[in-house]
């Protein structure tokens, strides 16, 4: 019985898991940049629901979109001005650009809001679920959900949008793109911006969920990375198949091993994946 | 006597598409075998598998009577096996003189580096480019870097070399002269296995002619029969070249 | 023979620093020798070799844990370093056969998780190591100031050590071998390169003197805790220090050490508060603007000249 409640703890773990990483995936399927700030971006999502839910009594999933568009904001203009200068670079110069730039945005973040952990606490607060013998937190199924809807409409923008197949053209062939009339460079910027977008809007959603706090950004960005190797690079459908098969990992890893195991068990994990099947379980797509 | 190189009925497939699919064939020392067959008909994986770089998926290589068919494209190389690329490869910030050392020291039995560097020199002389030495691979001209990558694999002394398109991006001057290099090679007892899709150029040298196409081999023979074998002429050559082929090449 | 002259310099400051006697210019000098030999260490994976190494840190701490370790068994300190850098150059041997045939970000991302790992791991075994409170290494019945000359002269002899590796390093048919790598892999196999041992001898150097190292500062400042080791900083500075000294080169990770560390010092040890912004800040512009390190900018012009 027990296994059924983790199995639903992993299943629902793995939507915000996947929610976490579709915004870093994309980027880094895209453009083949690792951004080291999407934990950063992430947080400050979280940031932006936090003070909308304190200061204007604003509900964290309405003020998603809201931190989302404040992220592709930043995204955009940083990926505009700064990282699309070296995106033609060895991996070793974007990667320690990402990484620089992340530390001047966290320090930021820590000097304006700083170290303490804070929590959106809802009033009333959403109580469970049952199912059964299973019970879920309320909150969490929300969230997941959400989650998986922002990451289904990602989906449908990259499949169904003219934005979209302009995004997907610049990644198969970036002169032919051009020659048939992208603008390589603004694609680019707001390929960046989306997955800043997406880091946003995660951010807020798991407000609810994950304390806040600067000192939180590796974990989230540690969750992106092993999600995308497990499941896949360059397809929406490898972070979710990746968030939930490491949600369900964690979960049932707790149980056997002990939670404090759950993060050593996620890199063993990565690195076991990168040493037999870097590609992940869906393989490395391009989005088409 | 054993051929320098066997293959037998080695196959190649890529996620389902056979590149090259059951092919055997002997390479005999002091040949000049010209490998002809249309774009994609599996010259280039044909080498590939030859020289490592990708697995066999079924059949043998034999390399001097010895089973080479799983061993790492480096020891192949120093087992004297050699080849240019098609989109020619150096080490772009190194000089020529530093490229064609490599050769030397990672498969031509140099014992050091400053051996190593002389007989680049050597050989950087020998294929035309000796002026060159000190000069950073990335600046040079095509025509130079394709010496320069027929001198890095002469440098690895190999029993037998493969030339992938040579000459592909080569004005006729150009072409001549390296025509002119590759039959000096020969001469100096290295087996030659032509990859070309100029025929002028392929019946101009070659001793012996392999015809593969869509992965298969579709003939083997001497240059002026396998010209006139209908199914090459269907698969490849058209009406035109057989007419003009029909006098005697060598 | 510019390099020649900087390094006189260089170690005539280093020189008349030392003869300040103060403990602090000591302090400065055994944490440059460290991190020049951090830096001089990446230099053969990530520099020679091409291949982006975060592994650094997962190297030091494990060697300081190592030592530490042994250290607590009873095994005396000089023994404890040596043989916990051969036994974090064995590991790194090992896990060379699972991450090294990946390339770029793929292999840069398990460096890293190597580090994340590592840092948990030795968190967990608690039991062994002290977990989150740390663990405690003997102190010696010397004087501040002689314990102080004592761990810049261990520091300073391994720096000297790697060095020398790397002088051999570039001089030898492994460094071409490297330099072949890192330029086209590939075509550096079909050449008869064993590209799987010269890697797997580039990243096992890259760890040996980082563990020694590890093992020297666990007993310099007595008390070693996970996120201090294994601290994603200490992979991180020393390629930013070889970046600004120049990447590849043979002395550019000494004067990349030299240079960064003075800024630091100089420039932001003062701003506790935004540390970590100004590193950030000095990273993007050394990206952006000078790549190819303070080394090269004499170069460049002195090559437009020539063609």
């Amino acid at each position: 019985m027990i296994y059924l409640q983790v199995l639903a703890n992993g299943v629902v773990l793995g939507g915000l898991y996947a929610a976490i990483a579709v915004g870093f995936s994309l980027v880094w399927g895209v453009l083949n940049i690792i951004n080291m700030l999407h934990g950063s971006f992430i947080v400050l999502g979280a940031y932006v629901a936090f003070f909308a839910y304190g200061l204007f009594g604003l509900h964290p999933f309405l003020a998603a979109p809201i931190a989302g568009a404040i992220l592709f904001a930043i995204g955009y203009s940083l990926q505009s001005t700064v990282i699309n200068r070296v995106i033609r670079a060895p991996v070793l110069m974007t990667l320690t650009l990402t990484f620089g730039l992340d530390l001047l945005l966290n320090n930021a973040m820590l000097l304006a809001f700083k170290a303490d952990y804070r929590k959106v606490v809802l009033d009333p607060p959403l109580g469970s679920m049952f199912f059964g013998p299973i019970v879920l937190p309320l909150d969490r199924v929300a969230v997941m959900a959400l989650a998986l809807l922002l990451t289904y409409g990602l989906y449908r923008l990259l499949r169904d949008s003219k934005m979209g197949r302009a995004i997907i053209s610049v990644r198969m062939d970036r002169e032919a793109a051009a020659l048939m009339g992208v603008d390589v460079m603004r694609m680019q910027a707001i390929t960046f911006g989306i997955g800043a977008f997406m880091a946003g809007a995660a951010g807020s959603l798991l407000s609810i969920i994950y304390p806040i706090s600067p000192l939180n950004s590796m974990t989230f960005l540690g969750k992106a990375f092993v999600v995308c190797v497990i499941g896949g690079l360059g397809s929406v459908g490898g972070a979710i198949v990746g968030g939930i098969a490491l949600g369900l990992i964690e979960s049932f890893a707790a149980l056997w091993f002990g939670p404090e195991y759950t993060v050593p068990l996620s890199f063993a994990l990565l690195v076991a994946f990168l040493a037999v099947r870097p590609t992940g379980l869906l393989g490395r797509r391009g989005y088409e | 006597m054993t051929a320098l190189l066997e293959l037998n009925g080695v196959s190649r497939s890529f996620k389902g598409l056979r590149a090259i699919d059951n092919v055997s064939l002997a390479v005999n020392a002091g040949e000049i075998v010209g490998l002809i067959g249309p774009n994609g008909a599996g010259k280039t994986t044909l080498v590939n598998v030859v020289t490592g770089m990708y697995p066999a998926t079924a059949g043998r290589v034999h390399l001097d009577g010895r089973d080479i068919t799983r061993v790492a494209p480096n020891r192949i190389a120093q087992l004297g096996v050699a080849r240019t690329f098609q989109i020619v490869q150096p080490f772009p910030r190194m000089t020529v003189g530093e490229n064609i050392a490599a050769g030397a020291l990672f498969s031509g039995g140099a014992r050091s580096l400053a051996d190593a560097r002389a007989r680049a020199r050597e050989l950087a002389q020998q294929v035309g480019i000796g002026g060159l030495t000190d000069q950073p691979a990335e600046m040079l001209t095509l025509a130079r870097r394709k010496r320069l990558e027929l001198a890095k694999s002469l440098a690895m002394r190999p029993k037998l070399l493969f030339l992938d398109e040579v000459n592909a991006g080569l004005n006729p001057a150009e072409i001549d002269d390296a025509l002119k290099l590759i039959g000096k090679v020969a001469q100096s007892g290295v087996t030659i296995v032509v990859i070309e899709h100029l025929m002028k150029v392929v019946l101009s040298i070659s001793t012996r002619l392999v015809v593969l196409h869509h992965g298969q081999l579709i003939a083997d023979g001497l240059p002026q029969e396998v010209v006139r074998d209908p199914r090459v002429a269907e698969a490849y050559l058209g009406k035109r070249y057989v007419e003009a082929s029909r006098g005697p090449s060598s | 023979m510019r390099t020649a002259i900087i390094l006189v310099i260089g170690a005539a400051l280093f020189a008349a620093l030392l003869l300040l006697g103060s403990n602090y210019a000591i302090r400065f000098a055994t944490i440059f020798a460290m991190y020049a030999t951090l830096a001089l260490s990446w230099n053969f994976i990530g520099g020679l070799a091409g291949y982006p190494s975060f592994a650094t840190a997962a190297f030091f701490g494990l060697g300081s844990y190592a030592s530490a370790i042994l250290q607590s068994s009873g095994i005396p300190m000089l023994m404890a370093w040596p043989i916990g850098g051969l036994f974090t150059a064995i590991f790194a041997a090992v896990i060379g056969l699972a991450i090294l045939h990946l390339k770029g970000h793929y292999f840069a991302i398990a460096s890293l998780a190597l580090v994340e790992f590592l840092r948990e791991l030795v968190n967990i075994n608690d039991q062994l190591t002290g977990g989150g409170m740390g663990l405690n290494l003997p102190v010696a019945h010397a004087g501040v100031t002689q314990q102080a000359l004592f761990f810049l002269a261990a520091m300073l002899a391994v720096t000297i050590v790697t060095l020398l590796a790397a002088v051999v390093v570039s001089r030898r048919k492994i460094g071409f071998a490297l330099r072949c790598i890192q330029q086209n892999e590939d075509a550096a196999i079909m050449l008869g390169v064993n590209a799987r041992r010269y890697k797997a001898a580039a990243f096992t150097l890259s760890a040996l003197f980082p563990g020694v190292a590890g093992g020297i500062y666990a007993s310099w400042v007595h008390y070693i805790d996970p996120s201090d080791v294994f601290d994603i900083l200490l992979s991180v500075k020393p390629l930013v220090m070889v970046l600004l000294g120049g990447l590849g080169t043979l002395f550019g990770p000494v004067i990349g050490a030299a240079v960064f560390l003075v800024l630091e010092e100089a420039v932001w040890r003062s701003f506790l508060t935004v540390h970590a912004a100004v590193l950030g800040l000095l990273i993007v512009a050394l990206v952006l603007f000078l790549p190819n390190g303070l080394m090269a900018i004499g170069r460049r012009r002195w090559r437009a000249s020539q063609a």
